[in-house]
């Protein structure tokens, strides 16, 4: 199976009941796939007028309470970043994912890049916490869709699939559980304010229709849901809630692999140049060399580069020009290698072999 | 009920203006919501940005108050997901009309069952007062300081062109008859348009030689002519002058609507 369709598969099998979209390559086949598929299971497809309204509509269906999502590439994504403000700080469950192409601008809409792996973090104005997972594999492309529903509906917070066009667009055998794990979204409780949060600083979800009343606003709003826009204190409280909830999470929902803990080098990756990497630890004779594959990405989880004691030396292949790099290099003293690659291809293993050798 | 019912009050006083025309079209909707018999718990508000879109936030039932223009696009999301919902969009002129253009004509177009309420006074009044797309040719605003060089919007013709089930035009003047343009909206199945213009004494009626609140709905009054009497004059040849407002029911048709509750 082709990973977007299997992206779309996974999205079907959490119970993503609605899509709103609009078409961009690489990404495309995942809304048609979801146009194929919704309305045979009591779902919703609407092809919106430009990514801004698909953004827009997502949320609009999750405050509904379904599970809703979309799927774009750069242009699309630029275009959605305020509204995923809106969904930060409205803490509405939404999962995007973004089949990342080469940028900027219209860049290269058929070949693979990881470019906006900041702007997933930090593209919407303010201050603000994500999720982010990236899948390196068709089955990956399914699984970590589906999970990424949970952490959606768990946090409240945008959740993104950051893919990109090889992964999107590769075919391999994929196995289709005959479930997939589903953490339901916390409900408010009658009677209890609709933006106070308990210990797990993630308020219940009070779902239009139900007899809530409540207010939704992307202003700075107090617990009421109020507009509440010029208090110092209520905003800080806010903003530092909204930061707070997702980061003092980031070592319990970390995941990656880890192989071989014993190494001295130590590749990180996530995304396509994880294929390399395996690659290469697959060729090499040598056992000094490690691999840290990222499979959430955001928020970084610092502490899986402890997982590593002895290293010496990380060495960061990505498809940009090292934007996970510099995350990894303010979190540790050892010494970290960008390996940028711009253009679409993917880094051959052999010169990431090659680099080997003269790092160690 | 009656319309009162519905005002979330520990929210009040309101942000808007004294003589502000908003509150005419809030209650005017409201009445008409109410004549509905509509429960408060299957009817939600959106709105975008503006002082238009803090109307929801006055209205005891869920409401989404989200991003400049981009209501009528959420609206969707939520009638789509839930077409049980009565959904009601609060926006005003340049929410609709410049930022959020083209959500507007693509929803008239998919003729998705939403009921939009826009609140045209002709500016921007919440950023102090610049030029939107509805401020008439010549009017000052503080972006059209030498009157304004463009043609404005008629936000009416668009619903209707761009495939609308029912489109109406009324003023603040008009209470009763945009309370029953409203409840039409509701009960027409499809996409409802009603246009209310209304007055803005703080930041277009006193640039424009409307010194008092009434100044301009004595305007609104005057120059009102009902769309079955421009009609006619049209018939027999006589010009409308530009300056007129054509108010009523423009545009009421069935045709295949989206998200129309079962």
């Amino acid at each position: 199976m082709q990973g977007n369709t299997a992206c779309a598969e996974g999205a079907l099998a959490a119970g993503c009941r609605f899509f709103g979209g609009y078409p961009i390559t690489p990404s495309t086949e995942v809304a048609e796939h979801m146009a194929l598929k919704l309305p045979k299971t009591g779902g919703v497809f609407i092809q919106m007028e430009d990514e801004i309204a698909s953004i827009a509509a997502v949320i609009g269906a999750s405050w509904t309470g379904v599970r809703a999502m979309t799927a774009t590439s750069g242009p699309g994504f630029s275009l959605m970043m305020e509204n995923l403000g809106f969904a930060v700080i409205t803490e509405t469950p939404c999962v995007v994912v973004n089949i990342q192409r080469g940028g900027p601008s219209t860049g290269q809409p058929t070949m693979a890049a990881q470019g906006d792996m900041l702007q997933c973090r930090f593209g919407s104005h303010g201050d603000y916490s994500v999720i982010a997972l990236s899948p390196a594999s068709v089955q990956e492309m399914y699984d970590l869709t589906a999970e990424a529903f949970n952490l959606s509906d768990r946090f409240r917070v945008p959740v993104f699939v950051m893919a990109d066009e090889i992964i999107g667009h590769m075919r391999e055998k994929l196995v289709v559980p005959d479930t997939v794990p589903r953490q339901e979204r916390k409900l408010l409780k009658k009677g209890d304010l609709p933006f106070r949060a308990g210990d797990d600083l993630v308020p219940g979800f009070p779902t239009f229709g139900k007899g809530y009343s409540v207010h939704v606003t992307g202003l700075t709003h107090d617990e009421r849901g109020y507009p509440c826009a010029t208090s110092p204190s209520v905003h800080e409280d806010l903003v530092n809630r909204l930061v707070d909830k997702v980061e003092s999470a980031r070592d319990a929902i970390s995941s990656a692999d880890i192989v071989n803990p014993d190494a001295r080098v130590v590749f990180i990756s996530y995304g396509a140049p994880s294929r390399a990497v395996q690659q290469v630890l697959h060729d090499t004779s040598r056992d000094d060399i490690g691999h840290l594959r990222l499979k959430l990405v955001w928020p970084f989880a610092e502490s899986l580069l402890s997982r590593f004691p002895d290293a010496e030396t990380f060495i960061v292949p990505e498809l940009n020009l090292g934007q996970m790099a510099r995350e990894i290099q303010r979190h540790t003293d050892r010494t970290v290698i960008p390996v940028p690659k711009l253009g679409g291809a993917l880094h051959n293993p052999s010169d990431l072999a090659g680099l080997l050798e003269e790092v160690a | 009920m009656t319309y009162a019912d519905w005002f979330r009050e520990d929210r009040l006083p309101h942000i808007y203006c004294v003589g502000c025309g908003n509150g005419t079209v809030i209650n005017c909707t409201l009445s008409a919501v109410d004549q509905m018999g509509w429960e408060k718990e299957e009817t939600v508000f959106v709105s975008g940005i503006g002082c238009s879109s803090r109307a929801p936030g006055y209205i005891v039932t869920d409401s989404l108050h989200t991003t400049h223009g981009r209501a009528i696009a959420f609206a969707t999301g939520i009638k789509m997901a839930n077409p049980d919902l009565r959904v009601i969009v609060f926006t005003g002129d340049g929410d609709l009309a410049a930022i959020g253009g083209n959500h507007f004509i693509h929803a008239c177009r998919r003729n998705i069952d939403l009921t939009v309420v826009c609140m045209n006074n002709m500016i921007y009044g919440m950023t102090g007062g610049q030029g939107s797309p509805t401020t008439p040719p010549g009017a000052l605003s503080t972006t059209t300081p030498y009157g304004s060089g463009e043609a404005a919007f008629d936000l009416c013709g668009l619903a209707a062109a761009a495939g609308a089930n029912y489109v109406a035009r009324y003023t603040s003047y008009h209470v009763k008859e945009l309370t029953r343009a409203v409840r039409g909206g509701l009960e027409n199945p499809g996409f409802s348009f009603i246009e209310a213009l209304v007055q803005c004494p703080t930041n277009y009626g006193r640039r424009n030689k409307f010194r008092q609140v009434m100044d301009q709905i004595e305007y609104f009054k005057s120059h009102a002519l009902l769309v079955q009497k421009a009609d006619r004059m049209r018939e027999e040849g006589k010009k409308i002058p530009d300056d007129m407002i054509i108010i009523g029911i423009l545009a009421r048709r069935n045709r295949p609507a989206l998200g129309v509750r079962k």
